[in-house]
């Protein structure tokens, strides 16, 4: 891969001579009767990893993926059929069961492509991607991270970090006539420590990526950064004291716990779940849904963030969307099918873990504009509650609403002020009322620093998110005090 | 397959070519069909082929894993290319290295976990069978209004083991399972639950009627949900959520958390970490289990487990590489996908059944929680420390009395398993993990 930079169009037509004549005619077998649409996706995907524990970089790894997905839509009903080998004889295999959803036989014919496109931009333009990047050089960045988490602090009993980076190039052909492709690389550096004291043991993660190359990791000490606070949050554990439980006042700090939004609000308004009328904001475009402090976007735009694409896996564009604005539902996220079904338009999120997957709408990057207040008044206004900063995940139940997100470093706020660390608490709320007890918004916001993974119905896709500093009145902590 | 193993065993001839000392080779082939039915109409259908191809060389104490789906003979040299590159680069790590020849599977014992008496259904059946078990939970309630839909899934894989000691074996699987998720609608607000039937052969899945009346049932008395009081209270877990703590036990006990002492379970062997009447076993070797497998991802030969007897914490899950590092020998619970070094995980992980009905449990509860829903991560497995999201039934006077939601439960999880007060009788073993109905003495919920 290292020769000239791949063009995806000509990647897989050349990489398994399959010529664009029978792209149009695999979909054109896939079309007629019921079938209204159908597209093939094309995908080559490097996964490389390199992980240090112990102080010694004991794995590397190399994976190679390829394959081929072949969809067919009928109205609501999807066909999917897809095979790791790409060849003429299994396009043709998987277009008849794609088309098995249709009832009567296909027409037969080639449908004709424009020719190819490329994307009118270029989000992620790197000139090296890291999957090229020597082992040695690798190997060097996760054995300065492991002296930096060692030196911290003696405490500090192991230090665990890997480097998982893809490159992924991939093509979309549609029965409208499109096709385009694009090469998505991606990357992300992951610390763990684990500090212990008299039989105490603590663990405390930081990490970060991106669409970006090697030396992002080493632009403004990113991976200093990473180490040291994956360290200093396994100490900070070892004095931290149980966890309040009830409904509390919760201030949120800036940049991952907009994982927030992505859990309360985002997945219930993906298309797919108020098209089926199963999320628990279907039919609520319109009304008041937070309060008017809240504007929150999903922007795929972003350049260079894990959250962006030039295109979705639809070959659609991705764009800047707003979901709520001053406090008022604006719009749900989209793919073709559903766009289509619910007459409204594409907003290009039909996303897919890999060519073994049918596509569907999936956030990209999602959070909350900046507001007036500063921080620290926010924390000020507080007479008691809690300070979230750090999270792990979270989870949504999108048709009663109800909302988990778990934190992992937090403080109590007593008169105004921060006082003792408390240990990690689950936080539970309603998704469709949580966002109308924001009382006050910082005007800190700030993106994640690119280490998010959705899964829904058993896809992951890489998406980000971003909150400034936030108050909420109201919201229960599931500690053990 | 028997150009399979003969691609195997020439890759690793070559791999020595190369000055590898030792190897192993993981390929799987998959088959799947997928149908989900919604409001009596197909949703989705999805058919899958798949093939990968994974490696794993030592030179000496170095190791590197390479896989590909591209098993052209050109894709493959350059694979060995790549993994001799990789494993030359990486650090010496003196307890890495193949298992031993003598606990490498020799001949592979027949667990019948492939149905070779599967009928031939045609595609219109499989539909039939997805439409059907919705059909059920739509037409159970007035109020289950809408659904996420009724679905048919089968899958048939082959795997194959080969390692340069000569060692080589391959068996086939295979798994059926029917599931609705039906939504119920009262004074305009929505719920869902789910239930499925998962078994290894067509003939043991349970039938379309009794799926999807569970399904709705258990989504229609989760309507009118309300919070409850922060408090303590006695919490009982219905045997899916049970399973779940034993889930993460499971990540508690595996070799490599503990080794890196990432596990509060870490140093606790010989001691007492549940209740007495707590016994739990992990066994590879059920026949028909949906966690049998006659070897590991490493071809060692399964076997049966004691993991905690009478509340004594008697074994890690171990593969060979977390055992060498403890000092101990692997307990046949190596998982492997195929592009990625070994790690462990359980095979058929369950607790024993206990004396109680589940109803006698319930009875027992004066004022408490029955747990029929835990959401979000919120388990800290170097600490114990549990605090998730939860849905259930409130239990009053030792009935049933309201669904509750939008609480948490929060715990320690040493202290919930010496906690646990009563075990139910009901064990199934239809899951890779699963548990009896349990019942522990006191825990935090959080909501109002």
């Amino acid at each position: 891969m290292k020769q000239q930079l791949v063009k995806s169009e000509s990647f897989f037509l050349d990489r398994f001579g399959i010529t664009p004549r029978e792209v149009e005619h695999t979909i054109g077998q896939v079309l007629g009767g019921a079938v209204d649409y159908a597209d093939l996706y094309f995908e080559y995907r490097i996964l490389d990893s390199v992980s240090l524990e112990e102080g010694m970089v004991k794995h590397a790894s190399k994976n190679v993926i390829q394959g081929v997905g072949v969809r067919a839509v009928a109205q609501e009903k999807t066909g999917y059929a897809f095979s790791h080998d790409i060849s003429l004889e299994n396009l043709q295999l998987a277009a008849g069961t794609a088309r098995y959803i249709a009832d009567r036989p296909s027409q037969d014919t080639a449908v004709g492509i424009d020719g190819f496109k490329r994307p009118d931009r270029d989000l992620y333009p790197i000139q090296t991607p890291v999957t090229e990047v020597g082992l040695p050089e690798k190997i060097a960045l996760l054995n300065q991270i492991d002296i930096i988490g060692r030196q911290y602090d003696p405490r500090i009993k192991h230090v665990m970090a890997s480097l998982a980076s893809q490159y992924k190039v991939i093509l979309v052909a549609t029965s409208q006539g499109l096709v385009i492709g694009d090469i998505q690389p991606l990357t992300r550096l992951n610390v763990t420590c684990i500090a212990e004291e008299r039989g105490n043991r603590q663990t405390g993660m930081c990490g970060g990526g991106g669409r970006v190359e090697f030396s992002f990791f080493y632009d403004r000490d990113r991976y200093r950064y990473y180490t040291i606070e994956a360290a200093r949050r396994a100490i900070l554990n070892l004095s931290a004291e149980e966890a309040p439980a009830g409904m509390m006042t919760v201030v949120l700090g800036p940049g991952w716990p907009g994982i927030l939004l992505h859990e309360a609000i985002g997945h219930g308004l993906e298309g797919d779940f108020n098209r089926k009328e199963v999320s628990a904001f279907t039919g609520r475009i319109g009304q008041k849904v937070a309060s008017e402090l809240c504007t929150i976007v999903d922007d795929g735009t972003l350049p260079f963030r894990r959250g962006s694409l030039n295109i979705d896996d639809e070959g659609t564009p991705t764009s800047r969307t707003v979901l709520i604005e001053k406090g008022i539902l604006r719009g749900y996220l989209q793919d073709r099918l559903n766009a289509r079904l619910m007459n409204m338009p594409l907003t290009g999120n039909g996303r897919r873990e890999s060519f073994a997957h049918a596509p569907m709408p999936r956030m990209t990057n999602t959070f909350m504009m900046a507001g007036g207040s500063t921080p620290e008044e926010i924390i000020r206004s507080v007479k008691s509650g809690l300070y979230a900063v750090a999270f792990g995940g979270g989870q949504v139940n999108i048709t009663s609403g109800k909302f988990v997100f778990s934190a992992s470093e937090a403080y109590r706020i007593e008169e105004g002020r921060l006082t003792s660390p408390v240990k990690g608490a689950t936080l539970i709320g309603n998704g469709p009322d949580i966002l109308t007890r924001v009382s006050m918004v910082g005007s800190d916001l700030k993106l994640d620093e690119g280490i998010g993974t959705c899964g829904k119905d058993g896809q992951t896709v890489p998406v980000g998110v971003g909150l400034p500093t936030i108050r909420i009145d109201g919201i229960t902590v599931g500690g053990t005090q | 397959m028997t150009q399979v193993d003969e691609l195997a065993q020439a890759l690793l001839k070559k791999a020595k070519a190369r000055g590898a000392t030792e190897g192993d080779i993981m390929i799987v082939e998959g088959d799947s069909f997928s149908v989900r039915v919604r409001l009596g109409q197909i949703d989705k259908l999805e058919h899958a082929q798949e093939h990968q191809l994974g490696i794993r060389l030592f030179f000496g104490k170095r190791s590197a894993v390479t896989s590909t789906s591209d098993l052209s003979p050109a894709s493959l040299d350059r694979l060995i290319e790549d993994t001799c590159t990789l494993a030359q680069s990486t650090a010496e790590d003196r307890v890495s290295g193949l298992p031993v020849v003598e606990h490498c599977v020799k001949s592979v014992p027949d667990l019948d976990l492939w149905d070779s008496q599967s009928p031939s259904l045609s595609m219109d059946e499989k539909i039939e069978l997805a439409k059907r078990v919705e059909s059920v939970a739509l037409n159970y309630d007035p109020r289950i209004t809408n659904s996420e839909g009724g679905s048919f899934d089968h899958y048939a894989a082959r795997i194959l083991y080969a390692n340069s000691h000569a060692v080589m074996g391959q068996y086939q699987t295979s798994g059926f399972s029917i599931s609705v998720v039906p939504v119920a609608t009262e004074n305009g607000s929505m719920q869902r639950d789910y239930w499925y039937s998962h078994r290894r052969k067509y003939s043991q899945l349970d039938a379309v009627e009794k799926v999807g009346q569970i399904a709705a049932m258990r989504t229609v008395r989760r309507l009118g949900a309300k919070k409850v009081k922060t408090q303590t209270a006695p919490v009982a877990f219905e045997p899916l959520m049970a399973a779940r703590l034993l889930a993460h036990l499971t990540a508690a006990l595996s070799g490599y958390a503990v080794y890196k002492g990432a596990s509060f379970l870490a140093g606790k062997l010989g001691t007492q970490v549940a209740s007495p009447q707590v016994t739990i076993v992990d066994d590879g070797t059920l026949t028909g289990g949906l966690g049998s497998r006659p070897f590991d991802g490493e071809g060692i030969i399964t076997r049966r487990t004691p993991v905690i007897e009478c509340g004594i914490l008697k074994s890690y899950l171990l593969d060979t590489y977390s055992g060498r590092k403890l000092g101990m020998g692997s307990t046949g619970n190596a998982a492997r996908s195929v592009g990625d070094s070994p790690t462990v995980s359980p095979n058929n992980f369950y607790m024993a059944p206990g004396p109680w009905s589940p109803a006698q449990i319930i009875q027992s509860v004066k004022s408490g929680l029955y747990v029929t829903e835990l959401i979000g991560f919120g388990v800290n497995l170097a600490t114990g420390d549990f605090s998730q999201g939860a849905s259930g039934l409130w239990i009053e006077r030792g009935e049933f009395s309201y669904p509750v939601e939008e609480i948490t439960i929060a715990g320690n999880l040493t202290q919930m398993f010496s906690d646990i007060e009563m075990i139910g009788n009901d064990l199934e073993l239809h899951r890779k993990v699963s548990a009896p109905t349990l019942k522990i003495s006191r825990m935090t919920i959080a909501g109002e």
